[in-house]
């Protein structure tokens, strides 16, 4: 069983209902199927995921997963532990409590009418996004930055009529020397 | 470090005598020609079954018979599809077992190629782990650790995926060394405060009980859980899984809890102060509805899977490591403790609540025929099960001393189990009575390896209760669908005898009581084929205590309602 750190790694379990969005990255052997193991886990056990990232890392023998799952604590702790238990998964971290970067990428394709578009390039200035295409009477903006802001940023655009959207799901890395 | 090359299904088959493997179970085909072909020069018993789900269910029996590893093997395609039953069944129980698949050639992977189904993909879910051979260099230790992966840890199956040019192709092949395997692992200590916890909180409780599963049989520590239970005079319930865990004819045996279970095991289970689990998971089957099971009850729960800790139930000092191992940490920080008024309780409920059956003029009783079998072998067989009233009324009826001897599929609940199961355990304990107590419905799931029995001389005995229904789904349509009997009538019911004579073995039926124990003994004086014995049993008999799916210990039924 790989190792695992985190609130939920600890002490007996509490079953109360605590539902929150939790972070929880897996670095995992690259080995066929590991994504269907993990995916094929998540279905299985009935757990929700809001967000899955797989990367390549420092190491070309692993693959960071950061999955953003929607759980009460109980369920956390069993996440946790089952995803443990995969013989391609390495190391699994809860980050809750931690201190984090988190970043994602937001791609958000707006259809402002004429009049507005000088406020639209403002508003994105002030979320320090960029435009990054222009075609006929659509522009297409790219916001990075944490999840707070990334909502905050697709919430204010809201109003401009959103046509599509993107979002690559959240990366972490812990703050300072602790280990991701 | 010397490396030498050999051809790839040597390779395997050499690992296979490394492993101390003396008995597989399959059928070959395409892919798996080359591998049949290194067996044929190996003292390796090759096992030839009549359908791959009998290889893995035998496999499986022989590895819960012996604690070794089971092994079976299926050609690629439908052969690999028909083990996926026998994978699950032995994931859920946590068997020990590796199967060995063939696969289409490597080029040919992924075009629909014929016989090619996507194995590795198809039991993911069904195993501890699976692996495809895509590298020849990696044959010899990806074996190996299949091995080391279904044997340590919490055991299961692991399925090997063998391309059909890797088993020709030249591969090399390295000394073998365990703790150089990717997967080794230090065996789980368990931590020195947990463990003085634990003992402070048995010596201090008042109503203490032990709960035992299949855990305590996997880690060999039947003995020092008794030995716990003697010097703590310590009540013990055990599971489906742990059956034999704790000698049943002990005083102390507090019998199985749970749906079917005995009245006065639920009841010490409801009553206790202190569960000590050990090797159990909290099934559905034992707990009813969890709001309700044994509330307030302080839990000390040691199990080899850290995820079974607070899956179900909240534990207060949780014990993440073997059951051998914890109890040896145990014992001597558990004080000696005489028997108390808890203990005395315990023992007047196993008396007011005994399992009781009636005559009337429906027939003869199932119970009374597992009553005589238990009686004639003295309880001393090796019993299998298969699934339905006939494997409840052998866990209430067929009390077990032994680890080992009580093999029934549990978790997954799988008929047609019990007979390949019984086989592989006959090929495990050759000098060993093997039973196998039978439904009429189960046993026709995989009647064909009375084939395979007969081809190896085995003594299995099949005790058939032969109701002619599907009687456990029955039961729940007679109580709870108001006898609306949908589709479990098993009106064709083969004539026994001549079935068992077509396959040139022998075949007793009756439905005289007189008739039962006389049976019994021709039966176990067979000693080169297999004897099926068919027990024609009164046909509605329901299976009491009962608490339906979901309730809790207070709407135990513990006998027919009244009409
Ligand atoms: C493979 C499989 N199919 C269906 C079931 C559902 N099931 C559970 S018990 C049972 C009846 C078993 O009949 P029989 O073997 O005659 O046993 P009895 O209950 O009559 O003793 C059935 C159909 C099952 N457990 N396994
Ligand atoms: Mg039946």
């Amino acid at each position: 069983m790989a190792p695992h750190r985190g609130p939920a790694s600890r002490g007996p379990v509490r079953n109360e209902v605590n539902r929150l969005k939790h972070t929880i990255s897996a670095l995992v052997k690259n080995r066929p199927r590991v994504l269907t193991r993990i995916a094929g886990l998540f279905a299985r056990r009935g757990f929700n995921i809001d967000s899955l990232t797989v990367s390549t890392t420092e190491n070309p023998n692993s693959s960071r997963m950061t999955i953003v799952v929607d759980a009460d604590d109980a369920t956390l702790a069993q996440i946790c532990k089952q995803l443990s238990k995969l013989h391609d998964v390495q190391r699994v971290i809860d980050h809750t409590g931690e201190a984090l970067v988190e970043r994602e990428i937001c791609l958000v394709k707006l259809r402002p009418p004429r009049e507005r578009r000088s406020e639209v390039l403002q508003l994105v200035d002030v979320f320090r996004g960029d435009v990054v295409d222009i075609g006929g009477d659509v522009l297409t903006v790219q916001v990075v930055g944490g999840p707070t802001k990334v909502d905050a940023f697709v919430s204010t655009m809201q109003e401009f009529g959103i046509v599509e959207m993107v979002r690559t799901g959240k990366v972490v890395l812990t703050r300072g020397t602790q280990a991701t | 470090m010397s490396m030498t090359t050999m051809r790839g299904a040597d390779a395997v088959v050499r690992v296979l005598q490394e492993e101390g493997v003396d008995t597989v179970f399959g059928i070959p085909g395409g892919q798996m020609i080359p591998i049949y072909d290194a067996l044929y020069d190996t003292p390796i018993r090759n096992v030839l079954v009549r359908h791959e789900q009998g290889a893995a269910h035998m496999a499986d029996g022989f590895a819960r018979a012996s604690g070794r590893v089971g092994v079976c093997m299926a050609t690629s395609g439908p052969g690999a599809l028909n083990l996926v039953t026998g994978l699950c069944n032995a994931m859920m129980d946590s068997i020990p077992m590796v199967a060995i698949t063939g696969q289409v050639t490597r080029p040919a992977i992924g075009r629909d190629s014929f016989q090619e189904a996507d194995t590795t993909g198809v039991t993911i879910p069904v195993t501890k782990h699976n692996y495809l051979v895509k590298d020849e260099a990696e044959l010899a230790d990806t074996l190996r650790e299949a091995f080391y992966l279904a044997a340590t840890g919490r055991p299961g199956p692991v399925l090997v995926d063998i391309p059909g040019d890797v088993a020709r192709a030249q591969v090399p092949f390295n000394e073998r060394c365990i703790e150089c395997l990717d997967a080794y692992e230090e065996p789980l200590r368990p931590v020195p405060e947990d463990i003085e916890r634990a003992a402070e909180m048995i010596n201090a409780a008042e109503r203490p009980l032990l709960y035992i599963g299949g855990g305590v049989i996997s880690a060999n520590a039947s003995d020092l859980l008794t030995e716990l239970s003697d010097k703590c005079n310590l009540a013990v319930v055990h599971t489906l899984m742990g059956k034999g865990g704790f000698p049943e004819s002990r005083e102390l045996s507090m019998g199985m809890p749970g749906m079917h279970g005995m009245a006065y095991a639920s009841h010490a289970l409801h009553e206790c102060d202190l569960m000590v689990v050990i090797g159990a998971r909290f099934d559905d089957r034992v707990t009813g509805d969890l709001s309700r099971f044994s509330p307030g009850t302080k839990v000390i729960h040691i199990d080899i899977d850290a995820a079974e800790i607070g899956k179900v139930r909240e534990a207060h000092v949780p014990i993440i490591c073997d059951a051998r191992v914890a109890l040896e940490a145990l014992l001597p920080l558990c004080r000696e403790r005489g028997r108390t008024a808890w203990e005395e309780h315990l023992l007047q409920e196993k008396q007011r609540l005994p399992l009781t059956y009636t005559w009337d003029n429906t027939g003869m009783p199932p119970q009374f025929v597992v009553q005589k079998l238990y009686e004639v072998t003295q309880g001393e067989a090796i019993v299998t099960t298969e699934v339905g009233q006939n494997q409840m009324w052998a866990a209430q009826y067929y009390k077990i001393d032994r680890p080992r001897h009580f093999l029934s599929s549990s978790g997954l609940g799988t008929m047609g189990f019990g007979f390949p199961a019984a086989i592989g355990a006959q090929f495990a304990r050759p000098e060993a009575l093997v039973v196998d107590i039978a439904g009429d419905g189960s046993i026709q799931m995989n009647i064909q390896e009375m084939a395979t029995a007969m081809d190896f001389g085995l003594p299995v005995k099949i005790c058939i209760l032969n109701n002619g229904y599907l009687g456990m789904v029955r039961q729940w349509q007679d109580l709870f669908f108001d006898k609306r009997y949908s589709g479990v009538e098993l009106s064709a019911r083969p004539d026994w005898v001549k079935l068992a004579e077509a396959y040139g073995a022998v075949g007793f039926s009756t439905d005289d009581p007189e008739q039962v124990v006389p049976i019994m003994e021709r039966a176990l004086e067979v000693t080169d084929r297999p004897v099926i014995m068919d027990f024609r049993v009164s046909r509605e008999e329901n299976v009491f205590p009962f608490i339906p799916a979901g309730q809790g210990v207070e709407n135990m039924m513990l006998e027919p309602p009244r009409q």
